[in-house]
């Protein structure tokens, strides 16, 4: 196969691929070149257009401008099956297999081994485990596809696409539900599918794991393609840099860390096996203490633990150093806890209900059906955070889905803090809004902060963190590596947080 | 080997052997080869439309337009027999394409319209019933020398008469299990069923699919209108109500999982078999009202849906307790 490329040309060269969605250029001027026996990484934070590119590179978008290359030849693949037969196999984080077939069903389906017009079943479970065999696997192809792990059915995507295709091999996040040694599975076979001289792009939010295979990255941002390097030649830190587009100046805040109120909430060694190491933290009243990590670093997870949406299987909470059990998050509410949740669209707001509904939703909740909240008093409610938050809306009855994301998110502050809580979790606050309500929100938090809440706020956003934490807790890899504080919180300081080498 | 996913299959034959077991020990005479004959009779025409409806099931979808189709084909022959001179096999024809260019049509509503199986062949259901009422009304007789001779066919063994829309049915479900478990149709109909999206992205052909599943079911529900005329010797439009319903049930009975993608052809063979020893029965005991069929068949039902919610739920565990040793093993290593 290698002998038919010259170690420079490209087997597949995306070059000016555009795509814009209304109001969005979600994709502009990116290249791409992927070589034959490379594993390339393809890198950027959510949002940079990883998964746009790789859409329309599968065919499943259709590009807006910008040629696409397999050995020389410009391809217009206009299905995902249509990028199979020109070459290119995509493996997804979610295994696309079907679980009520065999593995060698699934291996073969749509290009089983016929004789005399009927599928022969007995060779094509003996090609299955041949092939099989050259990933290392040594299974009975004629089981279920269900009896094996999902670390084994990932590798017989992999196979599929391979035999399938045989010149790109897309792997889009295929670790994210794998653990330690199923990853080490993985990588044996990506490494021998790259010795057969495929291109392999390898998507994924764990860096230790770009660093581990890959041999070059592409890094996007915004749509652009930032660079693309060797990896060799680069740090971790380097990819940060460039992942998030932060020039490492020397930037502290002047912050009047107000005067430090007593212990609200302890938490000690909460994990859940599988989801997240044990952590510790204690949050002070008058405390806003920021979460910060790439995504898939445990950011979510840790507030999701916290409030009890899914139950810790370690650990323990106290409140005001009184021990309290929460297996859910009506427990968190009753204990005068708060989440704004990181999806607001999924597990926020709901659409259909008027905005005033949706405010007054949590506090309802927590009175408990059997005692409505009287109308006048909802109204007032309603009312008043609409003014502490300039929401801006034309009515209170108009369906909350019809706001801008940041008035939907403000709605949604509302909607906790009209249960008056002590413990105020946000993840991701500002995600998708406008830069005005960007601003607002902050204020909001310090505003928050200086009336005595204490405050948990997960962020993606560094220059935001360092605005309003106290103190900033660095995640990665869903473990706490650092705890910066005071004139420690810069963003520099918590980029070399992440990108630290974990010492063994 | 014996595999997880034949156990429906398995449970569905020992529930057949024991009913046969208790009949046979209540009436002895029910062990005759001429009540196997007359079973193989009698449920000809419901086990051949039941063949398509597997498909139909196997692929997550449901066909209701079944009973309705049979009655439609039963008065279309009966009348054109009555007022042409067409020779009943070029009926047969007509009326075998007829059918199958239904299903086509429902199959490509429901794949291209996006629209739920449930409510297009609920249509389907008014339409062919509507049609047969259009033909005729009256119950039509049908009297034709081919027919006597079509029905004089049989094999005759120890007095036992084996008919030749039994045989017919015996291949059309030999028929329906090599297409669905050796060809590459089959096993597209199986991977609709495990999930559309993910068929979808292996490359399945789902138009194509769907629509030759329902196309299938049509054309079978043709062939069971042919065997029903064949077998009353008349066409009536008030024929077969409900038979659509007797064929999902024998399909659930036979193991083949409500939401698709797992069971057998052969075991829906098994399902009509036991309804059909069922009704046996009753005859043979003469004072049990004859609805009691029905009820047994609905406690049946209901014992293989608790069966099925209750393997899916073991097989659900199982993968959980598979992901739980592979985590203590890593946490174990590190």
């Amino acid at each position: 196969m290698t002998d038919t490329h010259t170690p420079d040309a490209p087997v597949l060269h995306a070059r000016g691929i555009s795509k814009f969605f209304p109001g969005t250029i979600a994709l502009d001027d990116v290249e791409l070149r992927l070589m034959p026996g490379e594993v390339h990484a393809l890198l950027g934070e959510n949002g940079a257009g990883k998964s746009t590119l790789i859409k329309c590179l599968t065919g499943a978008y259709r590009r807006d401008a910008g040629t696409l290359l397999m050995d020389g030849q410009e391809i217009h693949p206009v299905s995902t099956a249509d990028s199979q037969r020109l070459g290119i196999g995509t493996v997804y984080q979610e295994v696309n297999l079907l679980p009520n077939l065999t593995v060698a069903e699934n291996l073969f389906l749509g290009r089983q081994p016929m004789r005399g017009g009927f599928i022969a079943r007995r060779r094509m479970n003996e090609e299955a485990r041949a092939v099989l065999a050259g990933y290392g696997l040594r299974i009975d192809p004629a089981e279920p596809l269900t009896a094996y792990s999902v670390a084994i059915q990932q590798v017989i995507a992999i196979a599929r696409a391979v035999e399938m295709s045989g010149k790109v091999l897309i792997l889009d996040e295929p670790t994210a539900s794998l653990d330690h040694d199923e990853v080490q599975l993985l990588f044996d076979v990506i490494r021998q599918v790259k010795a057969r001289g495929l291109a392999v792009v390898f998507i994924t939010h764990f860096l230790d794991q770009v660093f581990a295979i890959s041999d070059r990255a592409t890094v996007l941002r915004n749509g652009r393609v930032v660079g693309e390097c060797l990896l060799a030649e680069m740090t971790q830190r380097d990819v940060v840099t460039m992942m998030l587009g932060r020039q490492l100046e020397a930037r502290t805040k002047a912050r009047d860390v107000g005067p430090a109120g007593k212990t609200l909430v302890e938490i000690d060694d909460l994990g859940k096996r599988g989801m997240m190491a044990p952590f510790s933290l204690n949050i002070r009243e008058g405390e806003v203490v920021g979460l910060a990590g790439l995504l898939g670093s445990g950011r979510t997870e840790t507030a999701n633990l916290i409030f009890g949406v899914e139950p810790a299987d370690q650990g323990r909470i106290a409140l005001r150093g009184q021990d309290i059990s929460i297996k859910n998050p009506r427990d968190a509410v009753a204990h005068r806890f708060a989440l704004c949740p990181e999806d607001r669209k999924i597990d926020g707001i709901v659409g259909d209900l008027s905005v005033r509904d949706n405010i007054i939703l949590a506090l309802q909740a927590r009175q408990g059906w059997m005692r409505p909240i009287p109308r006048a008093k909802v109204e007032e409610i309603a009312r008043s955070y609409v003014r502490a938050l300039d929401i801006r809306l034309a009515s209170l009855d108009m369906p909350i889905r019809l706001l801008s994301g940041g008035n939907q998110q403000k709605a949604l502050l509302a909607r906790w803090l009209a249960t008056n809580p002590a413990f105020l979790i946000l993840d991701e606050p500002t995600r998708g809004i406008d830069v005005g309500a960007h601003a607002e929100i902050i204020t909001l938090i310090e505003q928050l902060r200086a009336d005595g809440m204490a405050l948990l706020v997960a962020s993606s956003e560094l220059e935001e963190l360092v605005a309003y934490s106290t103190r900033v807790v660095v995640l990665r890899d869903r473990q706490q590596v650092r705890e910066l504080t005071g004139d420690q919180i810069t963003p520099d300081n918590i980029i070399n947080a992440i990108a630290t080498e974990e010492v063994a | 080997m014996i595999r997880s996913t034949h156990l429906p299959l398995l449970i569905t034959l020992a529930t057949f052997v024991l009913a046969y077991a208790l009949c046979a020990s209540a009436y002895p005479a029910m062990l005759s080869l001429r009540v196997v004959a007359n079973l193989l009779t009698d449920n000809a025409f419901l086990g051949i439309a039941a063949v398509g409806m597997t498909f139909v099931i196997l692929s997550g979808g449901i066909d209701l337009s079944i009973g309705s189709v049979i009655a439609f084909t039963g008065v279309f022959l009966a009348v054109i027999l009555r007022e042409t001179s067409m020779h009943p096999l070029a009926a047969f024809a007509l009326v075998l394409l007829l059918t199958t260019a239904f299903g086509t049509a429902m199959g490509a509503t429901i794949h291209y319209l996006e629209m739920p199986p449930f409510i297009v062949t609920l249509a389907g259901m008014f339409l062919a019933r509507g049609a047969a009422y259009v033909l005729s009304t009256e119950s039509v007789p049908i009297t034709h020398e081919f027919y006597d001779t079509l029905q004089g066919l049989y094999w005759k063994v120890d007095g036992a008469r084996f008919r030749l829309i039994g045989g017919l049915m015996v291949l059309t479900f030999i028929v329906g299990a090599l297409v669905a478990h050796r060809t590459r149709f089959g096993q597209n109909v199986y991977a609709l069923g495990g999930g559309e999206q993910a068929a979808k992205l292996m490359g399945v052909p789902v138009a194509r699919t769907t629509i030759g599943i329902y196309a299938v079911s049509g054309g079978l529900a043709g062939l069971s209108g042919i065997v029903f005329s064949l077998y009353t010797s008349a066409g009536y439009s008030l024929a077969t109500v409900g038979v659509e319903l007797d064929a999902i049930a024998a399909v659930v009975i036979g193991g083949t999982l409500l939401t698709g993608g797992y069971g057998f052809v052969a075991g829906t063979f098994f399902g009509i078999l036991i309804m059909g020893l069922i009704q046996t029965y009753i005859v043979f005991d003469g004072t049990l009202s004859s609805w009691w069929t029905k009820i047994v068949i609905g406690s049946l039902l209901f014992a293989f849906i608790l069966l099925q919610k209750g393997l899916t739920w073991a097989a659900k565990k199982r993968a959980a307790q598979a992901r739980m040793r592979t985590a203590t093993g890593s946490a174990a290593l590190s």
